[in-house]
């Protein structure tokens, strides 16, 4: 990641230079830096070395079904993954999941966040309520709505519309197979309900954090619950959006459970983390599936530039508090 | 650290509005907190079918339309916990416990110096040390997969518990310590000035003046890290097989299952569950300050 490597470049340069200098202050430099090295060396080489490694293996031709004809592939792999019909599917499915789930659910948490903003009988339960989806285990969580809600023949989505039907007295209610019908909208659907809860955790967070007198004063100028929404709540909340945007991005662009329990990849919603486990897990083509994770990494280092920067933003506010 | 009870919320009714206005607003409350409810219980529902469908027998679980007034059985967490077929989900459960507690102890012993070394006597350029520990955590667990599970196969540590663990050790290290660094940078300086001036040594500081107000904020990264590390599948899948399979692994075993065992997947989603719904429930606005990354108090 192109931020990384300048940071991390730059680190290495000052203590050489510190060294240089000598003396007392360099060493109580080293006394300072000292307790972090271990977490810092440790995730070096963890999470950096094997991308490394990762980025080598992106540039030979290497197949475990093949294991001696392992040679140098130049672009190869790389020209294969952006010619390969099924990735590029798995890109354009990786966006539009990532998109669409972290947009609806944040237009959903904030407009939850605003319902929850004010007292009322019985607030911290349905707080509660609303937490759960977020807290039931992934893998459970997509288990669940395939097996129990969307099954065609016994799910809870079926099964309520038959009791509707039945209520009216009618005979033949519509029985939808809602995971072949819509696939990716079954697996948005069900991510949306897990990250929703979330969302609204930060909103709500961010709205109590909201400076009253300004609100107050406000209103005592006769502005309208809209104008004070657009330009003093929504305003503050704004920081408080990217951070959820943010943080709920970088899970969903990896999220592997939901896609692989749900519709096992099939029927369009491959997204690239199931692809390249399929790539490397079932066809062993190593080298492909580490060209396809290197494209991963680019596309992330895009989003993570913007991401960094609003962060950053935060935390100035914080430094200067 | 207010957490989001603490804080006043808006008064529902302003006194300066006039009679008719307020009485118009409260009606409109009332409306807003029905759709509150109602928007609560539609999040909380499947949750509560989960449940019910657990404590069914099969017949009844898989009935449509659904049979609310079945009678309830343990008989689907019977089935789970194979006390008739023998297939026992102990053993992953047992790996899950391991694998989630010992790298939630290992992060803590890494975070905590680093986020010390970045909070109360910062070092220089400490916000670059900072973001780069934040984008090793946007480097998609994909990309190291292959390498990892190529170095496990050479050196024999495939389907062992321990490389879990340096994994879940490493994913939860960034977050660990973003958190842990916002949690230490409340400390007063005034507090440890007046340490210094008593002539307190680092550890009495450390024990008497960090610690307390630190305290609820280890709590609360120990919860996150925990709860990535009992969630977490890819790797684990990868990584692991027979005997240091986790729980999400042994519940991708009911991905393909189809008919008569929803009550069995059922109680399956709610053991694996229950852990995380209980510790989440206990630290609701811990959860959401940890979750991000303490950015919002």
């Amino acid at each position: 990641m192109s931020v990384v490597v300048e940071e991390a470049s730059d680190r290495r340069q000052r203590p050489a230079s510190a060294a240089r200098s000598g003396g007392p202050r360099a060493a109580a430099q080293w006394v300072r830096r000292a307790p972090m090295l271990p977490a810092l060396v440790f995730l070096i080489v963890v999470t950096q070395l094997p991308f490394l490694a990762t980025l080598v293996i992106s540039f030979t031709d290497w197949n475990a079904y093949y294991p001696q004809e392992r040679r140098f592939a130049g672009l190869d792999n790389f020209r294969r993954v952006f010619t390969d019909v099924n990735m590029r599917n798995a890109v354009l499915t990786t966006i539009v999941l990532t998109v669409a789930v972290v947009l609806v659910s944040l237009v959903l948490g904030l407009l939850i966040a605003l319902l929850l903003d004010r007292r009322f009988r019985g607030r911290a339960a349905v707080r509660t309520m609303l937490i759960a989806p977020f807290l039931v285990v992934p893998v459970a969580a997509a288990l669940l709505w395939k097996h129990a809600l969307y099954n065609p023949g016994y799910g809870l989505f079926n099964g309520a519309l038959t009791a509707l039907w039945r209520l009216f007295g009618a005979d033949r209610p519509p029985q939808p197979d809602w995971i072949s019908s819509m696939p990716l909208p079954a697996v948005i659907a069900a991510l949306v309900w897990q990250w929703t809860p979330f969302m609204m955790l930060i909103l709500l967070a961010g709205l109590q954090s909201r400076p009253l007198d300004v609100v107050e004063a406000a209103r005592m100028d006769g502005a309208t619950g809209w104008e004070i929404f657009r330009h003093i709540t929504f305003p503050h909340l704004r920081q408080y959006l990217e951070l959820g945007g943010l943080l709920g991005s970088i899970y969903v662009v990896q999220n592997f459970d939901a896609v692989f329990t749900i519709t096992s990849g099939g029927l369009g919603t491959a997204n690239l983390p199931y692809t390249i486990y399929q790539i490397f897990y079932t066809a062993h083509d190593y080298g492909r599936a580490s060209a396809a994770a290197v494209v991963v990494v680019i596309g992330t280092i895009v989003i993570a530039t913007f991401a960094l920067r609003t962060v950053s933003t935060l935390f100035r506010e914080e430094s200067a508090r | 650290m207010s957490s989001i009870t603490d804080i006043a919320p808006v008064p529902a009714t302003r006194t300066r509005s006039g009679a008719p206005r307020r009485r118009r607003r409260e009606r409109g409350g009332l409306l807003l907190s029905i759709v509150a409810w109602l928007v609560g219980i539609l999040f909380v529902l499947p949750v509560l079918w989960m449940l019910l469908t657990s404590l069914h027998s099969e017949p009844a679980a898989a009935t449509n339309p659904p049979s609310l007034a079945a009678p309830l059985t343990l008989q689907g967490y019977r089935d789970f916990f194979g006390v008739s077929s023998g297939a026992s989900p102990w053993p992953s459960l047992a790996n899950s416990l391991t694998a989630s507690l010992l790298s939630t102890g290992l992060v803590l012993l890494l975070a905590l110096p680093a986020a010390y070394a970045l909070s109360i006597r910062p070092v220089r350029r400490w916000t670059d040390v900072l973001f780069f520990f934040l984008s090793t955590k946007m480097l998609p667990v994909v990309a190291g997969l292959l390498p990892v599970y190529l170095f496990a196969q050479q050196v024999g540590l495939l389907d062992n518990i321990w490389l879990l663990i340096v994994f879940y050790t490493s994913m939860n290290l960034p977050i660990a310590v973003w958190m842990l660094r916002s949690f230490l940078a409340e400390v007063p300086v005034e507090m440890l000035e007046a340490a210094a001036m008593d002539g307190a040594g680092l550890t009495r500081t450390l024990r008497a003046v960090v610690a307390p107000v630190v305290m609820p904020g280890i709590a609360a990264t120990s919860l996150i890290c925990f709860i990535f590390s009992w969630n977490e599948l890819l790797f684990a899948r990868v990584l692991t097989g027979t005997v240091a399979q986790t729980a999400p692994v042994y519940l991708t075993g009911f991905v393909t299952s189809q008919g008569l065992f929803l009550a069995k997947v059922c109680a399956a989603a709610v053991v694996v569950s229950l852990p995380v719904l209980v510790a989440g429930f206990a630290a609701q606005d811990r959860l959401v300050q940890g979750l991000s990354l303490g950015a919002v108090k």
